[in-house]
């Protein structure tokens, strides 16, 4: 029954959709006010109708309905309920559907929060909205149908692979698509903009919160991807460069240089057909994302459902979004007027090269991305891109554009001075050497590549700090006056200092881990010891459990340093009869500069223990440094002048200078 | 042979999660040697898996590959001749850092090639703001009556 419902809504919302992307347009066309009213009403009934069916078919997975081919697919009547809900992604049609969902809550808050956007525009936005609505839902009823049955109906389930049974991963795919998702405002917007033929400073105050709404649902996304593979893998890597890693790191970059541009759109009405371009590239880089994961035509150790049908479908409707946008920005862009004029040397200026740097650092992953598929349709070689090639240009351009986020606050808008950021900067300049030379001195030898790395982060977390402390002139006045200053201050300065220091973490802990890591891999016999980085490890035992769905090899570890003992540790080696397969549980023991990382492995022959060790350092820090920025981007998102669609309670008081949006 | 070599793709595609990677046996007892063999492994490939480094992987094959780059090691070949053994039996494909090579070569400038080319757009947009008529739109009626109420604030 509920699987019959949920198919019911699921047309019915697509139904929904096909109206919603057509008669407000041509309603915001004909200035035709119930049309456009349309689009709101829409709107909500179809974030009913897709809500509905997620309803339905999470029903399915909790109730274990094994007559649903994706439920005895993914699920098994044993699985823990927590398991069972995320199931419902866990597998290519419950995760389309849930993709489909968040665009249709996306839509509803633009009909409920968006009351004081123009009517043409909000009609103009939800239509192409719509329209994608439109797309995803056709793909998901003609290729990808969640609901349908099997007959006759199996006892139970397959299981759903035991990798993805914990709460790192089942909260992974909604943030990520969250982020994905949350780029299609921007592109709504965007295309809205360039049917009506007007950008200005009210329209990037509209879009601002959304792309950074967006912004930090990717980037925590990416972080739980991450901090996933580390302890769930089982070898204490971070990031692969797979392909899939890839799409998810593309549009992050992209949409990073958008919530930047965006700020020069604001503040200074200028970089308006870029930012428009940026918007339509972000998103368009999200729907590659997940062409890349659904289509299976890059291998990658992500690889869900391959099936060329579904390939080919998304395939078209990355062309017809994309290729449709930037073919009315063709036409439309040169209309738009060229905004205010800045000096090459000027916040603006910094900005943009933020954006260059970012785009260029997501063009080339792109780039390395399909390269081998480029290589095996022009010729007959073969060729693979791995990590060496990232690694070869990502971290040093990543540093460029840090050297430059430390300058560009320091810069004034339209004309700045570079002496006199220099002047303002070079203590933080001082320091940053500083650190790089300690760090010198203390690794000598040792992954020496390390060092710039840490002085760039160091100058970057350190002038970030020094924007507070200039714009709170902790330099002069009382502590009362200063408290005074740091209330006053936007919630957005401080949403950027916090996000800018997350960036500094991230890079300091990449650095540190890539450079310092020790691993021991040797056999063991129980009572023996070994040692990795200044630990000593001592095997003391190694016995059974057994857990709800699983059975336990269970190896304790008793760990001293310098003599004393610090600790005692637990690896798990997991065998799941359903759907028959094993995973690695190491054993994980998180201080703020190491992370001592045991696994254990098989038994040979004569008794000994596979045992693999790492010690770790700072890399702690990518994850929190992840987290920071998502704190500075929240904290920037309840700024009053950027509040999620209610920019307008913002305006000043006095009659504001800039020209009112109709 | 294609479709046998999918399903075995994704057969493997479920394994890399417990991957063990490089066991204990098949390691070098000369450290400065294994360090070298670790260092050539995690440049190769893995060829039935998916985008992992034999260094990584725990398929049959990748252990052979191992053992074949330690054996190398020990009978005295450089990095590169370990290299260009692996590559002549099992092509460019094994290489997770393809050669600079004319099919390769904009890949390895691609980062280069977006950033000049955001100069020059840069530049361009400069030398258009410098060329534009210095006049901007005329301060519409509102904007100037808020430009006056300022002043009279003042």
């Amino acid at each position: 029954m509920a699987a019959e419902i949920g198919q019911f809504s699921l047309i019915t919302s697509f139904l929904i959709a096909i109206v919603q992307a057509t008669l407000p347009l041509y309603g915001a066309a004909t200035n035709n006010a119930r049309l456009m009213a349309l689009a709101r009403s829409a709107a909500i009934a179809q974030c009913l109708m897709v809500a509905l069916a997620f309803v339905a078919i999470t029903y399915c997975f909790v109730s274990s309905d094994f007559s649903v081919g994706i439920v005895a697919a993914n699920s098994h009547s044993d699985k823990p309920l927590m398991y069972k809900i995320a199931g419902v992604w866990g597998n290519h049609e419950g995760s389309m559907l849930l993709w489909v969902l968040i665009l249709a809550l996306f839509g509803l808050a633009v009909a409920l929060f968006g009351t004081n956007l123009p009517s043409a525009l909000a009609a103009r936005v939800l239509a192409i909205q719509g329209m994608i609505g439109t797309g995803f839902l056709a793909f998901i009823i003609f290729t990808s149908n969640p609901f349908m049955r099997l007959h006759p109906a199996p006892v139970d389930g397959n299981g759903l692979n035991p990798l993805l049974q914990d709460p790192g991963l089942a909260s992974h795919p909604p943030f990520l698509y969250l982020g994905y998702v949350g780029f299609s405002m921007a592109f709504s917007f965007a295309v809205a903009a360039l049917i009506e033929g007007k950008v200005d400073p009210a329209w990037a105050r509209w879009v601002r919160p959304w792309t950074l709404l967006a912004w930090c649902f990717l980037t925590m996304g990416i972080m739980l991807g991450s901090l996933w593979a580390y302890y769930e893998l089982g070898w204490g890597g971070w990031w692969f460069w797979d392909p899939v890693e890839n799409a998810s790191l593309m549009p992050w970059l992209a949409g990073t240089a958008l919530v930047h541009s965006a700020i020069v759109v604001e503040k200074r009405d200028a970089l308006k057909r870029w930012t428009i371009l940026l918007a339509i590239l972000t998103f368009s880089l999200s729907l590659v994302g997940t062409f890349l994961v659904r289509s299976g035509v890059i291998t990658s150790v992500h690889s869900f459902a391959t099936d060329p049908t579904r390939g080919v479908f998304i395939l078209g409707l990355l062309i017809a979004t994309t290729g449709g946008a930037l073919t009315l920005y063709a036409i439309r862009a040169p209309s738009l007027k060229l905004g205010n004029l800045f000096s090459p040397v000027s916040r603006e200026t910094s900005l943009i090269l933020n954006n260059v740097f970012l785009v260029s650092l997501a063009g080339a992953v792109f780039v390395g991305t399909f390269y081998p598929l480029f290589v095996s349709a022009v010729s007959s070689d073969q060729i693979s891109v791995g990590a060496p090639v990232y690694n070869f240009f990502f971290p040093p351009m990543m540093l460029v554009l840090m050297i430059i986020m430390g300058v560009g606050p320091f810069l004034s808008w339209k004309r700045g001075r570079i002496e006199d950021a220099w002047m303002q900067l070079r203590i933080c300049a001082a320091i940053a050497a500083a650190t790089g030379f300690t760090v010198l001195w203390l690794s000598w030898g040792r992954g020496s590549f390390a060092v710039p790395a840490l002085a760039i982060s160091a100058w970057l977390a350190l002038s970030s700090l020094l924007v507070l402390a200039r714009q709170l002139d902790v330099a002069s006045g009382s502590p009362a006056k200063i408290a005074a200053r740091a209330v006053g201050l936007p919630r957005a300065t401080y949403g950027f200092v916090i996000a800018h220091i997350g960036i500094a973490l991230v890079a300091a802990g990449i650095a540190g881990v890539s450079a310092w890591t020790t691993e021991t891999v040797t056999k063991l016999n129980v009572g023996a010891s070994t040692s990795v980085g200044s630990y000593d490890v001592k095997l003391v035992s190694v016995g059974k459990s057994n857990g709800p769905n699983f059975e336990a090899l269970v190896a304790t570890f008793d760990v001293t340093r310098h003599g004393q003992s610090v600790d005692t540790m637990i690896a798990e080696k997991r065998y799941y009869p359903f759907p028959g397969s094993e995973t690695t549980e190491a054993a994980i023991r998180v201080r703020p500069l190491d992370v001592l990382y045991l696994t254990v492995g098989d038994q040979d022959m004569a008794g000994a223990w596979t045992v693999r060790m790492y010690a770790h350092p700072m890399v702690t820090w990518i994850w929190f440094g992840c987290l920071v920025m998502v704190v500075g981007g929240t904290i920037s998102l309840t700024d009053r002048r950027l509040r999620v669609g209610a920019p307008r309670r913002a305006r000043p008081v006095t009659p504001p200078l800039v020209p009112q949006a109709v | 042979m294609r479709k046998i070599a999918i399903a075995f793709i994704t057969l493997v595609a479920f394994f890399p999660g417990i991957s063990r990677a490089v066991e204990p046996e098949e390691m070098l007892g000369d450290p400065a040697l294994e360090a070298r063999a670790r260092e050539i492994t995690r440049e190769l490939r893995c060829v039935v898996c998916q985008n992992q480094s034999i260094d990584d992987s725990n398929a049959d094959l990748a252990r052979d590959m191992r053992v074949l780059v330690r054996e190398r090691l020990k009978k005295g070949d450089t990095n590169e001749q370990t290299l260009a053994y692996l590559v002549a039996r099992y092509g460019n494909y094994v290489l997770l850092k393809p050669p600079l090579q004319l099919d390769t070569a904009l890949l390895w400038f691609s980062p280069i090639l977006f950033l000049g080319l955001g100069v020059l757009l840069l530049r361009g947009y400069f030398r258009t703001m410098r060329t534009a008529p210095a006049s901007q739109t005329p301060l519409s009626q509102s904007e100037q009556d808020a430009l006056e109420h300022i002043a009279e604030e003042g």
